[in-house]
Order: C-alpha cells, then sequence, then structure tokens
C-alpha cells in the first residue's frame, strides 16, 4: 500500500465526520436556540427549568452524557450507530448552544426591546425583528468556538464504531503497523475541518457586521 | 373651544414602597407643546412612560382623544402606535439602516408595502434633514443625527401625540441644536408634543405651557411669560433660575 | 425506574476508586498544563518573533485537534519513535499538553491586558525587561487571568473522561465494567454521571471560594474595560 492509498483510507472517513457535525450542529442549534428563548422571555419558571438542564448537560463529560443517551436512544428506537451517535452529540451540544444564545439574547440591550415596543411593535414582532437578528450577530463568535468543539467531538463517535476518521486511522494503523503517520493523518484532517470551518465563520461575521465609523 | 388629545387624570405609580407621583393631573391640547421640567429623580420619565403603556399606573386614567387608554383590556400595541415617543439614548435598531429604522413599524405594524413604506420613511427623514443618510447605519451617524432618525421613526406612525424624554440630553452641546430645531418646526407643523426638557431657550419660545414638577407633584404650570416672568412659588423661581443658568454654562462650552 | 440508585451500593467502591483516579488525572494534567501554558504565554508575548510563531502554532494545533487524537498519537503512536508510555503517563501527557494550549490563551489574555503601559512603568523606575514580567506585569496578569483561568479546571476534569479509552483505570472505566456486568448501560452510565456531577459542582464551589479569597480591591474593575 503506497502512502496515497493509506491517506486516501483515512480520509474516506471525513464524510462520516462531517456528517456527524452537519447532524449535531444544527440540531443542538435548534435546541439550544428554542431553550434560549424559552429561558429568557418564558418567565420564572421556564428560567429556573433551563438553568437546571444547562448546569447538569454542561456538567457531564460529553462523552458520559453521550453513552447514555446513545444507549437510552438506541433502546427505545432502531437507530443507527451514526444517527444515534450525531443526535445525542446534538443533545449534548445544545446546552452550550443555549447558553450562548442566550447569552447573545441578554447582551442585546432591554432598551432595543423597550424601542422596539414605543414603535407599536408587538412582543414577539420585537424579539423577531429587533432582538434576534442583532443577537445573532452577536453569538457568531462564540458559536464558531462551538462548532470547533462539535468537529473536535465528533471524533467521540468512534467509541461506538461510526467508521469517522479517528476510526479509519485506527483500522489502517492496525493493519499497516503505523499508528503514528494514521493518527497524524488523522490530526491533520481534523486541524483542517476545524480551520476551514473558523475562517468561514469568521469570514460570515465580517459580512454580517453592522457598519460604524471607528 | 380647545380639543384635548390627551387627559391625565388622579394618576399614581409606585414602585414598591417607593411612590413616584400620585394623583396627577395633565392635559394635552391638540397643536399644544407642553414642556415638563423638574429636578432629577421627580418621575418625569415615568409619567411618559405611562402614557405609551410601557410601564402600567397603580391607579388612575389616561385617555387618548376619546379612548381611556389605561382600561382593562386596551389593545396595547394599537395605543402605542397612535403615541410616538422619543428618547434619550434615541435607542435606534442598531442592526438597521436609517431607513430601516424608520420602515420597521410601517412594515410589521402598519402592514404598508415595502414601496409604500419606503415611501413614507424617506419623506420622514427628509423632514428630519436627513434624505441623504437613509443608507447609513446608526453606528456612522453623529449623536445628533441618529436621535433625528429617532424623531423621524416616531413621526412616520402618524402619531397624536409626540413624546420627548430628554431627546438632547446625551448629545454633545454643539449637536443639540438641530434636534432643537427640528422639535420647534414639528411644533409649529401643529404637531402636539410632550417634552420633557431642560433646554430653557427651547422652553420659552416653543412652548404654549411650562409644566414644573418636583418629588411627584406639579408644583406650578403656565405660559412661558408666567413661568419665567411672575412665578407663584419661590420653589419655581429657584429651580428655573438654577437651571438656566446651567443652560447658560452648556452653551458658553460649546463655543 | 430509579434501580440505577442501587448501583452505588454496588459498585460504591469501585466508583470511589476510579474517581480518585479522575481527580488525579484533573490534577496532574492542570499542573502540566500551567507550567507549560505560561511559557507558552510567556513566548508568544515577549519572546523573539520566531518562538511567538512556534507558541502560537502549538497552541493552535492543540486547539485544533480532538484531544482524543492527541492522545492516541502519544500513546499508540510514539513508540515507534522508541517514546513508549505507561497508559497513566500518556493520558497525563496529553491532558497536560492539551490544556497548555488553552491555559496559555488565558494567560495571554490577561497579559496583553495588563497592557504595555504596566511594561512602561516598570522599565521606567529601572526594572529590566524580564524584571518588569516577573514583578509587575505576572503577578496582575495571573490574578486577572483567574476568573476565566477557573473554567479551565472543570473543564479538565470533564475532558479526562475519554482516557479510559487507552484502559486507564478512571472513574469511565469503573462504569464501564460495572456496564458490561449488569447490560444497564443506561443505568449504569447515569450513576457514573452524577459521581462526575458531584465531582464538578464541588470543584465549583471550591474555585468560586479560591476567587473570592484573592480578590483584589478594585482589581476587577479593571477587567471590565
Ligand atoms: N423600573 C423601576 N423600578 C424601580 N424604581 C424606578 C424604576 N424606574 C424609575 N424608578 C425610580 O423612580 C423615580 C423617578 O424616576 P424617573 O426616571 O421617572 O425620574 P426623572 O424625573 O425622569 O429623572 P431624570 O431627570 O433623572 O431623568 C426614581 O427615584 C427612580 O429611581
Ligand atoms: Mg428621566
Amino acid at each position: 500500500m503506497d502512502f496515497g492509498q493509506f491517506i486516501s483510507y483515512i480520509a474516506s472517513g471525513t464524510i462520516y465526520t462531517v456528517g456527524v457535525t452537519l447532524i449535531a450542529l444544527p440540531s443542538g442549534l435548534l435546541i439550544g436556540t428554542m431553550l434560549a428563548l424559552l429561558y429568557v422571555y418564558g418567565g420564572k419558571t421556564a428560567a429556573r427549568v433551563m438553568n437546571l438542564y444547562s448546569t447538569i448537560f454542561r456538567g457531564i463529560p460529553p462523552i458520559v452524557l453521550l453513552f447514555i443517551l446513545f444507549f437510552a436512544v438506541s433502546k427505545g428506537i432502531n437507530l443507527s450507530a451514526f444517527w444515534a451517535g450525531s443526535l445525542s452529540l446534538g443533545m449534548v451540544s445544545s446546552a452550550y448552544q443555549m447558553e450562548i444564545v442566550r447569552g447573545a439574547l441578554l447582551s442585546v440591550s432591554g432598551d432595543q426591546l423597550m424601542g422596539a415596543r414605543a414603535v407599536g411593535l408587538g412582543r414577539l414582532q420585537a424579539i423577531r425583528y429587533v432582538v434576534l437578528p442583532q443577537a445573532v450577530r452577536l453569538a457568531i463568535p462564540p458559536w464558531s468556538n462551538e462548532a470547533a468543539i462539535v468537529i473536535k467531538d465528533s471524533s467521540l463517535v468512534y467509541a461506538l464504531g461510526v467508521p469517522e476518521i479517528l476510526r479509519k486511522a485506527q483500522l489502517i494503523g492496525a493493519s499497516s503497523q503505523r499508528y503514528l503517520l494514521a493518527y497524524l493523518s488523522a490530526a491533520v484532517i481534523y486541524f483542517l475541518l476545524v480551520f476551514a470551518t473558523t475562517k468561514l465563520l469568521n469570514m460570515l461575521e465580517k459580512k454580517l457586521a453592522i457598519p460604524s465609523n471607528p | 373651544m380647545p380639543k384635548p388629545i390627551l387627559t391625565i387624570k388622579n394618576l399614581t405609580k409606585t414602585y414598591g414602597e417607593n411612590v413616584i407621583f400620585q394623583h396627577l393631573d395633565l392635559t394635552v391640547n391638540e397643536g399644544d407643546t407642553i414642556v415638563i421640567i423638574g429636578p432629577s429623580g421627580t418621575g418625569k420619565s415615568t409619567l411618559l412612560r405611562c402614557v405609551n403603556l410601557l410601564t402600567r399606573p397603580n391607579d388612575g386614567q389616561i385617555w387618548l382623544d376619546d379612548m381611556e387608554i389605561t382600561a382593562k383590556g386596551t389593545d396595547e400595541d394599537q395605543v402605542r402606535q397612535h403615541i410616538g415617543m422619543v428618547f434619550q439614548n434615541f435607542l435606534l435598531f442598531n442592526h438597521l439602516t436609517a431607513l430601516g429604522n424608520v420602515k420597521l413599524g410601517l412594515t410589521r405594524v402598519k402592514k404598508m408595502s415595502d414601496e409604500a413604506a419606503t415611501k413614507k420613511a424617506m419623506h420622514e427623514l427628509a423632514r428630519v434633514g436627513l434624505a441623504d443618510r437613509a443608507n447609513h447605519y446608526p453606528g456612522q451617524l453623529s449623536g445628533g443625527q441618529q436621535q433625528r432618525v429617532g424623531i423621524a421613526r416616531a413621526l412616520a406612525m402618524d402619531p397624536r401625540i409626540m413624546l420627548f424624554d430628554e431627546p438632547t440630553s446625551a448629545l454633545d452641546p454643539e449637536l443639540i441644536g438641530e434636534v432643537l430645531e427640528v422639535m420647534r418646526q414639528l411644533s409649529l407643523d401643529g404637531m402636539t408634543m410632550l417634552v420633557v426638557t431642560h433646554e430653557m431657550g427651547f422652553a420659552r419660545e416653543v412652548a404654549d405651557r411650562i409644566v414644573f414638577m418636583e418629588k411627584g407633584y406639579i408644583v406650578e404650570e403656565g405660559s412661558p411669560d408666567e413661568m419665567f416672568n411672575h412665578p407663584k412659588f419661590p420653589r419655581t423661581r429657584e429651580f428655573l433660575w438654577k437651571i438656566t443658568e446651567l443652560y447658560g454654562k452648556k452653551e458658553k462650552d460649546a463655543e | 425506574m430509579l434501580t440505577w440508585l442501587g448501583y452505588f451500593e454496588r459498585f460504591g467502591k469501585n466508583f470511589l476508586r476510579g474517581a480518585g483516579v479522575t481527580l488525579e488525572l484533573t490534577a496532574v494534567g492542570l499542573a502540566i498544563g500551567f507550567v507549560l501554558g505560561l511559557l507558552l504565554a510567556l513566548a508568544r508575548c515577549y519572546g523573539p518573533k520566531w518562538l511567538q510563531q512556534l507558541a502560537g502554532g502549538y497552541i493552535a494545533v492543540f486547539r485544533g485537534t480532538p484531544l482524543l487524537v492527541q492522545l492516541f498519537i502519544i500513546y499508540y503512536g510514539l513508540p515507534e519513535l522508541g517514546l513508549t508510555f505507561s497508559q497513566n503517563m500518556a493520558a497525563y501527557l496529553a491532558l497536560g499538553l492539551n490544556s497548555a494550549a488553552y491555559q496559555a490563551e488565558y494567560l495571554r489574555g490577561s497579559i496583553n491586558a495588563i497592557g504595555s503601559a504596566q511594561m512602561q512603568a516598570g522599565r521606567s523606575i529601572g526594572l529590566s525587561k524580564w524584571q518588569t514580567i516577573g514583578y509587575v506585569v505576572l503577578p496582575q496578569a495571573l490574578r486577572l487571568a483567574l476568573p476565566s483561568w477557573s473554567n479551565e479546571p472543570i473543564s479538565l476534569l470533564k475532558t479526562t473522561a475519554i482516557v479510559f479509552l487507552i484502559a486507564v483505570q478512571d472513574l469511565m472505566a469503573e462504569g464501564k465494567r460495572a456496564a458490561t456486568a449488569t447490560f444497564d448501560f443506561v443505568g449504569v452510565y447515569l450513576a457514573v454521571a452524577v459521581v462526575y456531577l458531584v465531582m464538578v459542582f464541588a470543584l465549583d464551589a471550591l474555585l468560586k471560594f479560591l476567587e473570592r479569597k484573592t480578590k483584589i480591591p478594585g482589581m476587577d474593575v479593571e477587567t471590565r474595560r
């Protein structure tokens, strides 16, 4: 086996790594955003419940939570390791993403909401047209960080047997007895994925930035 | 016979134990410009916020034209579109251009078409002298320009009355004039206005009546001439003297 | 429903032993990470150009790749170069090297916040560059970094949970053993999660206490700017 084949075997796991990320990150964002809206605008009881959810989910190591959710999900419905792992990872991420969205919502000042209400916008309209567009912009930098974490955490589904980059590296490392090269190659691919994602989101942040004079 | 636009009767507002004002009465007639003055913490902002239903009074009534807006079951959003409010710190929507700021209420509250809203918004921006800044974001405008956008945003809703809460006190001295000029023109055009301000030059020249509030009570109200030249209460004279002194200093700083 | 509570009785001793290993991993990783992280931050802020770039590269690489991959490189890969580590040693190294990258960033942030003004002030009274760093900049920077740095121990405690994948006998390894014994994966891992939660909360309380103790009056005002 030549070097090219060696690398492309490991790289073929990228599709799973990217797949896991593309399922986990948006599902975490969806759940996280809904929970954050409840947290900030849903009254005291909702805030307490959300706070508990956040504290517990963020207090447990991702791999432990991943295992719990994975085995719980697999018990209930017959999902592939890929899907169950991805969705579980999304749940793990949802608590972190909730905090990101919440932080962004809170740092759009309450005055903006008042300004919107004074024009005659309803509460939901004010949130939808005035607070959210500003919060989204504020959330991009921390969200970019979370995206990088989810890409890296996607390596955890290795433990569930999903044939992603790390698993592929392990397999070819074992058959060729060249573990160092195999894992270094995996590291390079992960690094490129993280790097590209971060750069992309950075560009998005610049593009969406609200113009202002220094 | 003057027609009252805003009638406040027996209004009381408390925050917990803290009584902000009690049994307050005030009437604003069509086309009038009423200036409220008074020391800090007297409840002037709270009064304006009550009128705009941004906070609920504990007791008393407020009428807008013939409708009691403090009545149970009033549609607050409906009321607010008929009352324009201009804030001390502008509160422009940071993510929208000047035009976008003025248009938002038109498209989302009045459900106007984009085209009609743009036309109307451009008209209002022209009215405050900012047609050429329509596509600038708040961060690209001076404080005075931002406040004028704030005025245009409120005007666009065709309000029955405009409330101003210290519209110039966050501005650098050299920017105050342009905002006051817009307000003066508005008053001349017959807009009904309730203005909290410490700009005594504006009050003297533009106000139909000046209301002096202190510690939650209306101490005295009257025409500028009565208030400046023959106040009934020593407190009024004292306060006006002090505030004019301060205002004069500010003007000198600007030079 | 709550059968998993029974697992504390059955596996409590094992969990405790595992938790001990987990805490040990956290402490050692944190210590290695702090020393190396401090060096990296200093290299990044005050080193010659090439050293700054080297430190920057180290930080980017270790933050840009999964810890699990780093762990596997050290444990399975390095022996090919003649560097063989025990499981625990490999785990200490991976956690320490990884944490260093994060700790360096916390410290760099606060060193930058202390800024060149303090450096100038130090130099103006005749201190050398490294004297100023040692006596003026670092004492302030370390305290300034504390609030954000105090995320690191907890974060590290949670990341230690993957080292059972190279068979380190930590809490997760005990959990896995119990899970295979009972076949109740969900229940056992729930119990394990509770143990982690208790450790995280305790550590959090401890750090909050330390933060209050070491607070310098007026210092936090500077941070907020
Ligand atoms: N949301 C609130 N909760 C509790 N107290 C409040 C609240 N808003 C205002 N107050 C209190 O009500 C009093 C009146 O405040 P208000 O802002 O109406 O005064 P003001 O006359 O506008 O003063 P200024 O000239 O400083 O703007 C103050 O003592 C203030 O502390
Ligand atoms: Mg006020």
